[in-house]
């Protein structure tokens, strides 16, 4: 059984449309993987084993019946606690919603279902996507499958340990400032946030509106482009949504190459605060892209140093606004209500007790930047740094194809390094950013171990809006480059659990 | 501050000039929801018209109605305003339980319709312009039923129901500028334009706007300043006024509150005030020392609406004719004053009477069966005129009867009655009650010939030249017939039949 657990999941689909593996059988592998590690790694929050199976029995009859079956039928997939899934918890991660069962499906938990992804349960994050190593949830951390004494990444820390894991082949991430990315490359897995607007929000619990984007999580690229092709395209139940046909990311992650295109290298994404063993990989790969066939462009992106300062007042203005419905009126938790006290004083025992610090922090953060008085010299400058860093981004893309730099400045550091100085926390998105601001499309893969710690290091590419399909075209080409010259996949050099 | 002491309303005019700003929200009549797709009809069960999206459930996501945004173009355009030709959606940042977002999804400094104005008429012809600053479109909240306490006010309650089938009922609210040069008139502007715009919001038929129902609510704010001042003063707000006389009340108590305060040395505190129906005051609500920091921002779940020029101009040519100048255009046609045209307005029977007409009636019959029997009716079951269960082309049928002499008015009181209980069209009440007048001359020729019999020495008068007298055997006639002879030609055959010349 510990076969299926390592097979990818075109693999798995190509072996349960075959007959050669059934729905079950996967599942039951998967489940007995969670069973036997997630004690120790704690990606999940809640693991839906009875949803799961009966969702692969489906599967298996449907094969039966010689019904078609869609092209990851029967994988299995680890879905981020952000998303609603209707009659099974979910949380974001907080205590607010502890015991919430939510009475509808969204738009990507839908679309699995109805592609027949196995859904496997529901992964841990940090408290509303708040955060860079999961050490904000409100249920404890989880841990690096590389080194459990380290941060999986965060905001999607649970799904990118999952998958690290070999708990599940896929995984959904949703990425507002890096938390798809940050976590895939400090896991050695793979993570793509698609376009703004790509994958539908609908049901998906809102941090920063105008940046949250969810998108496909897994072992290698195809199995993203093949995930991101079932969760993508227009719902207008998501007035956001892109009306527009997908990118073809299949095709672009079968067909993968680099040669001819020209590559930029932004003078901004390096310098102080970046680890020397990610530098290296990464100017490694840019070594690799050229030896492809790639054109490597110097690109001068000034207003991305802003981009952190901007993003910390768009971000926790939009939230400290999504968050207040959490009043403990109508769901989830309730503190207080002792049959004495005003509505309004309830609302606030319960936010107390509901809220942990890093959330309390941009309520209040956002409130303050959004006040009369503020508003234009905080969320009015931001916005137009906004406009300024997609003006850089829309030059870059002038000149080149798609834009490359290490996900992160360094590699994971240990459970609690960061929890007590939240700007060395908020730096772990430095080179991510700014494609959410911009709101185009950027991919993280592995680029090697650095060499001081043995640690799993991520390249980024990153793509114009509506392009994502470049993303996997190169992507495809530097995994298979670099699988050849290691000749494994770079998670294959993980410890077993 | 309390003030026992009013200022009469004379001498609060003598020395001050009134300010106004009224505000209006108008619930569309659209068929679903501002953001969902639920539906807005009235008198459902509780929490039954909800959906994650108008219970702000986490994850949800509004999308735009498409019909709420056509509604407030047709009032902007109805309303002389420019129309944006981009604005966006901003969320209004408050904490309210029977908001479930906790903000109000609004708009803030892009409105959809602005710099405006609807000239509104007073009692006696008088024309008054009134600027409207904006219109802009929003959601409802749900709504709080307050239980334990004595006023239904949160004050003094044990606990609160919420019914959120409201929240997101598409509102529109509208603005004016500042109403100033009213004077002593102002209570009267006030409700005329509340009235003015509620004609037109229907006339447009995107809202019943019925003020009773909550379908249309008014803010009255207030302000007086020394007469020859250019400063306005510090303002009240009284909220929810809800019927049209209530508009005009307040208005006046404020002018002779804030009078009193004035007058007295004293300063209006910045502050929400209640209406009471029962007395026409006004009591102090939320002070608002600050303004009230909403923190607006523009909705990110939202993109801009930006109606095509070529859609507003077709919409522009759709606008029916203004219900002012309908009312001076059906004033003139039917031939009534201005004091009889406004209780045709008040009865809310112009549009009956106009269909009355249209299906054939004169105008004079359409509008006594609509302003007398069927008025009378109304009122005593307490329903609207249009409520009655009567078309004005069965009101053209019944007056046509009496019109061809099939009728008179007394049995066609009886067909109303027999068409009101649902007894089928008039026609059929006829037939089935038997009321058609008797006309028919070898049918009354008995009866008449019983009558002159039973009546010698009147019929004697009547031969000796005294026709006057007939007037008695007629009214024999008619009770033997029950009243369904045609008194006319009974009076004819009575004369005939004693050979004198009528």
């Amino acid at each position: 059984m510990t076969d299926i657990i390592k097979l990818t999941a075109a693999e798995i689909a190509e072996k349960i449309a075959s007959g050669e593996l059934t729905a079950v059988q996967v599942t039951e592998a998967h489940l007995a993987r969670i069973e036997a590690v997630d004690e120790k790694v704690h990606a999940f929050l809640h693991v839906d084993r009875e949803g799961a199976l009966a969702q692969a029995r489906e599967v298996d009859a449907k094969r039966e019946r010689g019904e078609k079956l869609g092209p990851l039928a029967g994988v299995p997939l680890a879905l981020k606690d952000i998303f609603t899934t209707k009659g099974v918890p979910t949380t974001v991660g907080s205590k607010i919603l502890e015991g919430w069962i939510p009475p509808y499906d969204a738009t990507l938990t839908r679309r699995l279902k109805d592609a027949d992804v196995v859904i496997l349960g529901k992964t841990n994050m940090d408290e509303f996507a708040m955060g860079s190593s999961t050490e904000n949830s409100a249920y404890g951390p989880t841990g690096n499958p590389w080194d459990l004494t380290k941060i999986p990444g965060g905001s999607g820390g649970g799904s990118s340990a999952a998958l690290a894991a070999y708990e599940a082949p896929l995984a959904i991430g949703t990425d507002t400032g890096g938390s798809i990315r940050q976590p895939a490359a400090v896991t050695g897995t793979v993570g793509v946030k698609p376009t703004y607007g790509a994958v539908s929000r609908y049901g998906m619990v809102a941090f920063s509106s105008s940046l949250d984007q969810g998108g496909p999580c897994a072992r290698t690229v195809l199995d993203a482009a093949l995930l991101h092709e079932v969760i993508a395209g227009h719902d207008p139940l998501d007035s956001t949504s892109v009306d527009a046909p997908v990118p073809p990311v299949v095709e672009a992650a079968r067909n993968g190459s680099v040669q001819g295109m020209r590559v930029g290298v932004v003078k901004q994404f390096r310098g102080e605060g970046y680890q020397a063993g990610v530098l290296q990989r990464f100017d490694e790969s840019v070594e690799l892209l050229k030896e492809l066939g790639a054109e490597i462009v110097e690109l001068d992106c000034p207003s991305f140093d802003l981009a952190l300062a901007a993003y910390y007042l768009i971000a926790p203005s939009e939230c400290s606004s999504n968050l207040a419905r959490f009043d403990g009126l109508r769901y989830g938790l309730r503190t207080g209500d002792d049959g004495t006290r005003s509505a309004e004083d309830v609302t606030a025992l319960t936010r107390e007790a509901g809220f942990g610090a890093e959330v309390k922090r941009r309520v209040m953060l956002g409130t303050y930047a959004l006040s009369s008085g503020y508003y234009d010299a905080y969320y009015g400058s931001a916005q137009k740094v906004r406009t300024l860093i997609s003006r850089d981004f829309d030059a870059a893309f002038e000149q080149v194809d798609v834009i490359v730099s290490p996900t992160t400045p360094t590699t994971a550091f240990a459970i609690g390094e960061r929890v007590d100085d939240p700007m060395a926390m908020y730096l772990a998105d430095l080179c991510t950013i700014p494609t959410n601001l911009a709101g185009n499309a950027a991919m993280s893969l592995p680029c090697g171990l650095a060499p001081e710690d043995g640690l799993p290091v991520g390249l980024q590419i990153i793509a114009p809006a509506m392009k994502d399909d470049r993303l996997y075209k190169v992507g495809a080409a530097v995994e298979a480059a670099f699988t050849e010259r290691w000749g494994h996949r770079l998670l294959e050099e993980a410890p077993s659990l | 501050m309390t003030v026992t002491e009013l200022v009469s309303y004379e001498d609060a005019l003598a020395t001050f000039e009134p300010v106004m700003g009224l505000e209006v929200h108008v619930e569309l009549g659209t068929k679903t929801k501002m953001f969902c797709g639920c539906s807005t009809a009235l008198g459902a069960e509780p929490n039954s018209q909800t959906c994650p999206t108008c219970l702000g459930l986490p994850g949800s996501l509004p999308v735009v109605n498409a019909a709420g945004v056509e509604s407030a173009i047709k009032i902007g355009l109805a309303l002389h305003c420019e129309i944006a030709e981009w604005c966006r959606f901003a969320r209004k940042n408050y904490f309210y339980p029977d908001m479930p977002k906790n903000f109000q999804t609004s708009q803030y400094d892009e409105p959809i319709a602005f710099n405006g104005y609807l000239d509104v008429q007073l009692e006696d012809g008088e024309i008054f312009r009134v600027e409207i600053e904006r219109a802009h479109m929003e959601e409802d909240t749900g709504k709080s039923t307050h239980v334990g306490g004595a006023t239904g006010r949160i004050h003094g309650a044990s606990h609160s129901l919420l019914d959120y089938n409201r929240a997101g009922i598409p509102l529109i609210e509208i603005v004016t500028k500042p109403i100033t040069g009213a004077g002593e008139r102002a209570p009267e502007v006030a409700k005329a334009y509340v009235a003015e715009l509620r004609e037109l919001i229907r006339s447009l038929g995107v809202s019943e706007a019925r003020m009773e129902m909550g379908q249309m609510r008014c803010d009255v704010n207030l302000s007086l300043m020394p007469k020859g001042a250019d400063r306005f003063g510090t303002r009240s707000e009284t909220k929810n006024v809800n019927s049209l006389r209530s508009v005009e009340r307040a208005t006046r108590y404020e002018i002779m509150r804030h009078a009193a305060v004035l007058t007295s040395g004293g300063t209006i505190v910045q502050e929400t005030r209640h209406f009471h129906e029962d007395d026409g005051s006004t009591t102090s609500g939320r002070i608002k020392e600050e303004a009230e920091d909403y923190r607006y921002f523009p909705e990110p779940d939202l993109v801009p609406v930006a109606p095509a020029r070529a859609w507003v101009e077709e919409l522009r040519k759709g606008l029916p004719e203004l219900p002012r100048v309908r009312r001076n255009r059906l004033r003139e046609e039917w031939g009534v004053s201005q004091h009889d045209m406004q209780s045709i307005l008040n009865a809310g029977a112009v549009d009956l009477i106009e269909a009355t007409i249209e299906a054939g009636a004169d105008s004079a019959a359409a509008r006594k069966w609509w302003m007398g029997e069927l008025a009378r009716r109304a009122n005593e079951e307490g329903v609207a005129l249009s409520a009655l269960p009567v078309t004005p082309a069965q009101v053209a049928r019944i007056a046509a009867l009496v019109a061809d002499g099939s009728l008179n008015d007394k049995l066609a009181r009886q067909v109303f009655e027999g068409v009101l209980a649902g007894e089928g069209e008039p026609d059929e009440v006829v037939e089935k009650r038997g009321l058609k007048l008797v006309s028919d001359d070898s049918a009354l020729g008995t009866a008449v010939d019983e009558a002159i019999a039973a009546n010698a020495a009147i019929a004697d008068k009547i031969r000796g030249g005294k026709v006057a007298a007939a007037g008695a055997l007629v009214g024999a006639v008619m009770k033997a017939t029950r009243g369904q002879a045609d008194a006319a030609r009974v009076r004819e055959l009575i004369l005939e039949k004693l050979g004198v010349e009528g």
